[in-house]
Parts: structure tokens; sequence; C-alpha cells
């Protein structure tokens, strides 16, 4: 009783807070509003070194939140490691031994390093970018991993440490630099905007890979060494 | 016209995805629908002139969550059921579903 | 009323739906899956609102995509933690809350 009180009562506070914020969206679509941003973009979009808009965004106008935001996921990434309690961070228990994996693995894993390429390629002019290209690798290594195949880099140790830090290492050094140059943080030096971003890109790439990969490949739990909540089989 | 169909068409199926997401029984059933949704909101990406993030939606949202939920539902479930058997004293053998 | 706006609505009843799950659901998955879809409600409330006048608008796309690339992380940490919790007190939803069949709702 108390319980289907206690859930009308939420359900009721749930109806109520969706109630009022389509109603706040209604009054502020209502009003025109005034930062015209998208034509502030369109003014300075030949600055910025790229020719589409939503990467020039992310990683020259804004690229203090892109700084950012590959902070959190290093700390993320970090953070589930350090959480994990696989012994090896590959263990042959998880395989999936699925022929038909295997078979597609073969076709799969080089189309998608191909795809993940192209779509880093891509973000200069179309849509695609880091962030795509580098959740389609990190698929690929999902990929990989279910299928069993070896991963050394992702055995705790040197190359994974690099892998993690290298995007925001190096996002954050092109920004230091041009403090350090005597311009605002984060501001490239003109003409080198193209070949700045292009760089940032491909380590962001790299690294928003790892994470998410490192992120999966931390998630499983040995239940070998705890006998009490093994199988009682 | 048809654009308010579809568009009205693909909110609701939106929120029903959504719903039955949160509310079916079956924890499996749960995630296979979530990932549906995903899917949905890369189709209401598009719908909103945003390539950028339906890419990394169909990519995000449909293929590693889907993933890294299902590999979870998976464990915790197997876990559960062996648990149950385990208090209700009936030792029969524990299917291996890894 | 354009269709952004049409989708900044249902945004904001995803936001109901998912904080619903959120508060109602016991089991931790499902809360996780609950948080995800009021994320989802946010990310279109944040692309659908600004477009509703001018259009598309590649700043609040650019930063929804970070968004949605910093929640699949906090939902791979989550899913970490579930399981590590899971695996300590084999329990798969919070103290104090009751576990109820099968993690279901209601």
């Amino acid at each position: 009783m108390i319980r289907a009180l206690r859930t009308c009562f939420i359900a009721l506070a749930c109806i109520a807070f969706s109630a009022v914020l389509g109603a706040s969206i209604w009054v502020i679509a209502g009003d025109p509003g005034q930062g015209n941003l998208s034509q502030l973009l369109s003014e300075n979009m030949s600055r910025s070194g790229v020719e589409h808009p939503v990467t020039a965004v992310l990683l020259n106008f804004r690229s203090y939140d892109t700084l950012l935001e590959i902070g959190v996921l290093v700390i993320a990434g970090i953070a589930g490691i350090s959480m994990s309690k696989t012994t090896s961070l590959e263990d042959p228990e998880l395989r999936t031994s699925d022929p038909l994996l295997y078979a597609l693995q073969r076709w799969f894993i080089p189309l998608m390093l191909v795809l993940a390429g192209y779509l880093l390629w891509a973000g200069a002019d179309r849509p695609g970018g880091a962030f795509q290209a580098g959740a389609v690798l990190a698929a690929t290594g999902v990929l990989m991993r279910l299928g069993g195949i070896p991963m050394e880099f992702l055995r705790p140790g040197l190359l994974l440490r690099l892998g993690l830090a290298l995007g925001f290492s190096v996002f954050l050094l092109a920004a230091v630099v041009s403090v350090i140059g005597g311009d605002a943080f984060l501001a490239y030096p003109p003409g080198m905007a193209k070949p700045l971003i292009l760089v940032i890109e491909s380590v962001l790439t790299l690294s928003i890979a790892m994470v998410l990969l490192a992120l999966f490949v931390s998630a499983p739990v040995n239940d070998a060494e705890d006998p009490e909540e093994g199988d009682p089989s | 016209m048809t654009d308010w169909l579809l568009d009205g068409l693909l909110v609701f199926a939106l929120l029903a995805t959504a719903a039955s997401a949160l509310l079916s029984r079956d924890l499996f059933r749960a995630v296979v629908v979530f990932i549906a949704f995903g899917l949905l909101m890369a189709v209401a990406w598009v719908r909103l002139q945003a390539p950028d993030i339906a890419l990394a939606e169909a990519a995000i949202g449909a293929g590693l969550t889907g993933v890294l939920l299902l590999d979870a539902v998976s464990h915790l479930g197997n876990k559960r059921q062996t648990a149950l058997r385990q208090t209700r004293g009936s030792h029969r053998q524990g299917s291996d579903q890894s | 009323m354009t269709p952004s706006l049409l989708y900044a609505m249902a945004g904001a009843v995803l936001c109901g739906i998912g904080l619903f799950g959120l508060l109602r659901l016991s089991h931790l998955l499902r809360k996780l899956l609950a948080f995800n879809i009021m994320g989802s409600g946010v990310f279109l409330i944040m692309v659908g609102l600004p477009q509703h006048h001018v259009g598309p608008d590649p700043v609040p796309q650019a930063l929804v995509l970070t968004g949605i690339v910093v929640a699949i992380a906090a939902t791979a940490l989550a899913v970490v933690l579930i399981r590590r919790y899971y695996h300590q007190s084999g329990m798969a939803s919070l103290e104090g809350e009751a576990d109820s069949r099968e993690g279901g709702p209601l």
C-alpha cells in the first residue's frame, strides 16, 4: 500500500517536472532571443582552419570544452582501470567461441579501421571527426577483444598509460605553448590552425578509443578468485 | 505534412521505447529495447539536421553501449540466478554463459 | 511550432521518464538506463530549442557531441562500479531499497 502510494507520488512529481520543463521550453521558444551565435560563427569560419562548422566549434572556438572533456575521459579511464579486478586485462575466459564472429572479424576489423581513418579525415569539411572516429576505433577494439585477439597494449604498462594520456597532453601542450608565445590560452598561431587541429584530432581519436576500450576491458570481475560467490557446482 | 507525420511517429517511438526500456520485467529485454532507443535517437539527430551527433550516437549509443550493457546483464543475471538457486537449496547445474 | 520544438518537448518528457526510473527502479542497471534516457532528453532539449528559430546551429551540436562521449564514459565507469559492487555485496540494488522481484518495476 505504502509502496503504491510512493510510486504514485513519484510519478506525479515526475509528471510535474516534465510539465514545468515543457512550459519553460515553450516560453523560451516564444522569445526570439538576442544572442546570435550561429551568425557569429559563420562570419568567423574562414579563420578557423577547417570548413566544417561543428569541427571548428569543437577544436577551435570552444576548444577549452574539448580539452576539459578529454580530461574527464582520462580520469574516467584511470578510475575504471584502478577498479578492475582482472589479473590480466585480457583473459581467455571471456572469449566468445562463436564461429560467426571469427568469420566476421576478418572482414570487419580492417573495414572498421579504414572507416575510423575516413571519419577522422572527413571531419575537416563533412560530418565526422575525432569523436566518431574514436568511437569506431573503440568498437573495433571491443570486437577484437570478444574474439580473443591478444592486445598487448592493454596490459598495465607504458603503452596503456601513453595511450590514455597522449590526447590530453598534446592538447594541453598546444594550449600552453600558445600562452608562452604571448597569446591567449588555446589560441592557435595564425596559419598553423589546420595542421594543429589535425594533429590534435588524431591524438584525441587514439585517446578516446583507448579510454573507452580500457573501460570496457576493465568491467569484468573474475569470479574464480572468490569462492563464496562462485557457481555452486 | 509527411514530415510532421514522420516526426510525430519518431517522437512517439522514442517515448515508447524509453518507457518500455524502464518498465519491462526482463532486464535483458530492457537493454535490447534501450539499444533500439539509441538507434531511434540517431534517426532523431538526422531529423534535427545534426549528422555529426547522429554518427556518434549510432556508433556509441547502439554499438558500444549495447555491448557494454549486454555484457553486464549476462554477468549479473547469471549470478543472480545462481544466488537464487543457492538460497533455495536446489543445486542444479548452472549453465555457463560466458 | 517547428519540428525542432517538437523534439525539445519530447526531450522534456524523456527527462521526466528518466527521472521516474532513476527514483523508482531498484536495480542499479535499470537506474543506469534511466540515467541515460534522462541524458538523451537533455541533449534533445539542448539541440532542439536553439534550432527553433535559426535552423541548424553548430554550437549546441558540438557541445552535445562532447556530452555524448562523456555520457558513454560515465556509463562505462558506472558499469565497472556496479559489477564491482555486485561482486562485493551480492546485491544488484542499493541497501535500504527492497530488491523487488527480478529487479523489475513496481
